[in-house]
């Protein structure tokens, strides 16, 4: 098992250097003088020449690269084009922001989903399990800007319990924000509904089939012992392992959410780097993203590992 | 006056049970107006063929149907209480505790993501309300009770960690671990390997005996049922054709079913030379597409007009029943299974036809068919020194650290010939190699040493590089029907491809002779048009045969092919292979893991064991003494269709090894009952020849000495 670890850690770290290379050789090919964009059009080439020397653009790729690598890992990720400001620091204010609004999507849609889906999966094809089947599938074709949109209508304006704009401060503790991430959090659940109820309904009705059901149910066990105990057990296998990699996109990929609730997460931050043409902070954004992404399936794999047994021990 | 004798009440009492299936909106039944008693601490067979309804009458009786199947009439009583009108939840409460069942596929039967110790202990908790530590001791007694090493290891681990042998006995200790009143056993040793199933049998026997359980074992093995039941029922299409005490079943079989069945089983020891097998013509009955007369009446050699109608069941004495008409007659002799059998599935034979009954003369006085051919002539199919070894994925870090790349030895150092025209039976259990020989010799798998030559000519190791030359003389019949023949293409076609592409002909030629193909396989001619999933699988079987001898291979490679059909289906598959091979003159490579079909078809036979043959010999001089060690075994493992007869025991400890890991030595010492200490662990055996019938032996021991330390191990077949 250890040897498991070490072998994904590992990969994980060539899948981290591989994105670097890549982030890094696309932004040199992208057209445009770095130099120019920092010193303005009037600029002297003198001054520019001064500039990129200082910057070290004149040095071999290889080395650009390792210099760029360097400061990277050691945390210095230079300053913006556009805000002029270190970028580190606020990469970081946003992705705690994510981070919040990730933790209370998961919080929400994971227990109602699983329980649906469970649901649904030990009443196949009855009228409970056609009636989440059905809803969650009319929900989950709904674009996230109408369903945020009228979530917004209903919640905030007609029955003005929590606030239509979730622009949080830097400042603003988890507790205080909580209200402001209620309704995109449920924005974020209806689409995830339907992906992880599914799921669940799927294994659920798979383990159902198989043979070692019958032998727990010969047993003698009541049948609440042999859901939870014996079925479940198996059934959520593959669901864990896909809601572990969902977080990955919960992390930065939410960009219409936070855009609809107009929420300070990664996922604008990336839209305004683009807008922007701000490389650096595009830079630092990506390589933060694909992180996340890498670990959440570190993650997922790991955790899979440690419950299913035939891999935990070969 | 005579004091009234009270015969204690049967445990289960089954009364005219019809379980139906749905089918759509239709039910159709799959089990009709059954009967039948189990007494206490009886053990009662179901004998059946798949589709006979033998696992749903054991299933209905359990109450477990699934959603779409139901009990539409009868009754069904388990000591004294009515089960059909019990609710789920009150059913729950006999399940595990007087009811118990060992199923048939031990590893998806145990739940993958527990641990075994807790499967067990479980049931102790929930039926006898043991606390943990006292569940989890009464756990590590009973997984000892059913013989297996090391209770506290199994216990600890997870059912993929133990061999298939164990995770049967697992599920063994759990259903007496509550000693209940009625054992089910629906086919617990189908799936094991022989040497295996045989101490899983003797277990059971030993268990039934301590327990006093009533004991319902659902199987179509016969041979199984001659050795552990007291009393055998025969399901045939749904309906009960006949229950007997086991002795009068198979010395005075009164059904047609029974009679064809008894007869079609292939007996070890007994060749083609001297009886036949006899096959049942047609196959069962689909669901929903059985006759409202006597269900047997559109296969059976004896049917006449009556027949058309139900026969009620018979009752010849009050311990055995029939269902049919005819019993007397059959009961007097004056029907014989040989008399009005059609022409078109009985082979023509140069030699005489011996009944079963009769006394066989000895091999060596039957003149043996004209096909053989002399020893000097050049073997049709020569293997020198094959090795196969396959390698295992190494992992990155192994890779890194140059460790040796870990082997799974397939196949070791394997000679053998065959000659012209003749049959070689390859036999082995599962890991011995077998698949892969046979898959090196067609080309489908490379080897790593050794070579091959086909009629002098040396065989290319992978199919791409042989000419279609080699191919024409060369082909396979494979395991599967279901997945041997192209699902796209019809049955004409799949027969038409080998005569075009090898043979060259022109399609109107090789549509003639597709017909004259199928005419040969006893297969109707209007088949040219069907489509695979249209055909049975014997009728498939067939096809893929036909598709095999199209090309007139001098070699001709089965491998298992009968092994998925029934039983009343392999004998005519298997006197189909011999009346071809006769024809067509061609050599045959016959592999398998059972040793009665191979005995019954083979010239030659090969044992096989871990990669390594063990022992070669003639067909008639395999099963006289002096047997290799291995062989010893087997013989003495497989049980016999003869409920008297006695055969010498040898039990092989242990399961068989994985071929990942093959013992040093001779491969078989971990377990050989005859070791005899550091030779055989550390010095590969010679191969002793036997000058008196050239039979070659892989073992340490001289065969004299084997001569004297063993018995015959067979009874003569009477």
């Amino acid at each position: 098992m250890l040897r498991y670890i070490f072998r994904r850690l590992g990969f994980l770290l060539l899948t981290l250097l591989f994105t670097s290379i890549i982030i890094f050789v696309v932004t040199q090919l992208l057209p445009g003088d770095v130099a120019r964009v920092i010193l303005g059009r009037e600029a002297g080439e003198a001054a520019l020449q001064a500039l990129r020397q200082k910057l070290g653009l004149n040095d071999p790729w290889p080395v650009q690269y390792f210099h760029w690598l360097g400061n990277f890992i050691t945390g210095d990720w230079g300053d913006s084009f556009s805000t002029r400001s270190a970028i580190f620091p606020m990469v970081m204010g946003r992705l705690r922001n994510s981070l919040m609004l990730g933790a209370v999507i998961l919080i929400i849609s994971v227990p109602i989903a699983v329980a649906l889906g469970v649901i649904a999966g030990l009443n196949e094809n009855k009228f409970s399990d056609n009636l989440i089947s059905i809803t969650s599938l009319s929900v989950v074709g709904l674009p996230e800007f109408v369903t945020g949109l009228v979530l917004i209508q209903i919640f905030a304006f007609k029955l003005k319990w929590l606030p239509a704009n979730s622009s949080i401060r830097p400042e603003t503790t988890f507790a205080d924000a909580l209200p402001s991430l209620i309704l995109p959090a449920l924005t974020a659940t209806l689409v995830l509904l339907a992906y992880i109820a599914r799921l669940t309904r799927a294994g659920v009705v798979e383990e159902l089939k198989q043979q070692y059901v019958r032998t727990a149910d010969l047993k003698g066990l009541p049948y609440q012992v042999v859901v939870i105990k014996h079925v479940l057990r198996n059934a959520l296998l593959p669901t864990i392992t896909v809601i572990a990699i969902s977080c990955g996109w919960l992390i930065s990929g939410l960009i219409v959410i936070e855009n609809v609730f107009n929420y300070p997460g990664l996922g604008r931050l990336i839209v305004f780097a683009i807008d922007r043409r701000d490389l650096p902070m595009l830079q630092a954004v990506v390589m933060l993203t694909v992180f996340g992404y890498a670990v959440a399936n570190l993650l997922a794999d790991l955790l899979y590992a440690t419950i299913n047994p035939k891999i935990r021990l070969g | 006056m005579l004091p009234e004798v009270i015969s204690p009440a049967p445990i289960v009492k089954i009364k005219s049970l019809t379980v139906a299936y749905r089918y759509g909106n239709a039910w159709l039944d799959a089990v009709r107006d059954v009967s039948l008693q189990i007494e206490p601490g009886q053990t009662y067979g179901l004998v059946g063929e798949s589709g006979s309804g033998k696992t749903t009458l054991a299933m209905a009786m359990m109450r477990y149907l699934g959603e779409n199947g139901k009990v539409r009439e009868g009754q069904v009583e388990f000591d004294g209480r009515n089960l059909l009108s019990l609710s789920q939840n009150e059913m729950r409460q006999i399940w595990g505790a007087s009811m118990s069942l060992v199923p048939q596929n031990p590893l998806s039967s145990l739940n993958p993501t527990i641990r075994i110790g807790e499967q067990l202990a479980e049931i102790l908790r929930h039926h006898q309300g043991l606390h943990r530590a006292q569940a989890q001791a009464r756990s590590l007694e009973l997984l000892q009770s059913v013989r297996l090493p090391d209770p506290q290891r199994v216990a600890e681990s997870y059912p993929h960690q133990i061999s298939g042998g164990m995770q049967q006995r697992v599920l063994i200790a759990m259903a007496l671990s509550t000693s209940p009143r009625l054992l089910v056993l629906d086919e617990p040793t189908t799936s094991l390997d022989v040497t295996t199933q045989a101490s899983i049998l003797d277990l059971f026997r030993d268990l039934i005996k301590s327990h006093q359980a009533a004991v319902l074992y659902v199987t179509h093995n016969l041979g199984v049922v001659a050795q552990i039941c007291d009393r055998v029922a025969v399901l045939y299409a749904g309906e009960l054709v006949e229950d007997a005490p086991l002795a009068d079943l198979f010395s005075r079989p009164l059904h047609p079913y029974t009679l064809g069945l008894l007869n079609s089983v292939p007996r070890v020891g007994l060749n083609k030379n001297q009886a036949q097998l006899q096959s049942i013509p047609g196959q069962i009955p689909a669901l929903g597409m059985r006759p409202a007369g006597c269900v047997f009446e559109p296969r059976c050699q004896f049917a006449i007009e009556i027949c058309r109608s139900r026969p009620p069941l018979f009752t010849p004495t009050t311990q055995h029943h029939v269902r049919c008409y005819r019993w007397e007659e059959i009961d007097r002799g004056e029907l014989s299974s040989k008399v009005d059998l059609k022409e078109e599935f009985l082979i023509q034979r140069p030699t005489i036809t011996l009944d079963i009954k009769e006394q066989i003369p000895t091999a060596s006085t039957i003149e043996k068919p004209s096909r053989e051919t002399g020893r000097g002539e050049t073997p049709t199919l020569s293997i020198n020194h094959l090795t196969i070894h396959y390698d295992v994925r190494r992992s990155l870090a192994e890779f890194i650290t140059r460790q040796p790349v870990a082997k799974v030895k397939a196949v070791e150092d394997v000679n053998l010939t065959i000659q012209g025209g003749k049959t070689v039976g390859l036999v082995g259990e599962s890991g011995s190699g077998k698949t892969s020989l046979a898959r090196a010799v067609v080309g489908l798998t490379e080897r790593t040493g050794g070579d091959i030559g086909l009629l002098g000519l040396a065989l290319p190791s992978k199919l791409s590089k042989r000419n279609k030359d080699t191919l024409r003389h060369l082909q396979m019949v494979f395991q599967n029907p279901e997945e041997a023949l192209n699902p796209y293409l019809t049955v004409g076609a799949s027969l038409r491809r080998p005569l075009i592409v090898l043979l060259g002909y022109s399609p109107s030629k090789a549509d003639a002779e597709a017909k004259k193909l199928l005419a040969a396989v006893r297969l109707p001619i209007d088949y040219v048009e069907r489509m695979p999933w249209q055909l049975s699988g014997g009728e498939k079987q067939r096809v893929a045969i036909a598709r095999a001898f199209a090309s007139h291979p001098d070699l001709l490679i089965a491998d298992e092919p009968v092994s998925s059909l029934d039983v009343s289906v392999q004998a005519s598959i298997l006197n189909l292979l011999n009346q071809l091979q006769a024809e067509y003159g061609s050599a045959l490579l016959f592999i398998s893991h059972d040793l009665a079909v191979v005995s019954y078809l083979s010239d030659e036979i090969a044992v096989i064991y871990l990669g390594h043959l063990m022992e070669v010999a003639r067909a008639d001089d395999l099963f006289e003494p002096p047997y290799h060690p291995y062989t010893e075994a087997l013989l003495s493992a497989i049980p016999l269709v003869q409920p008297e007869a006695m055969q010498t025991i040898i039990r092989l400890e242990g399961d068989v090894p994985s071929p990942m890991e093959v013992p040093t030595g001779c491969p078989f010492h971990t377990r050989c009952p005859c070791c005899l200490g550091d030779i055989c662990v550390q010095h590969t055996p010679p191969w002793r020849i036997d000058e008196r019938t050239g039979k070659k032996s892989f073992c340490h021991i001289p065969l004299d000495e084997l001569s004297q330390l063993q018995k015959r191990i067979l009874p003569a077949i009477e």
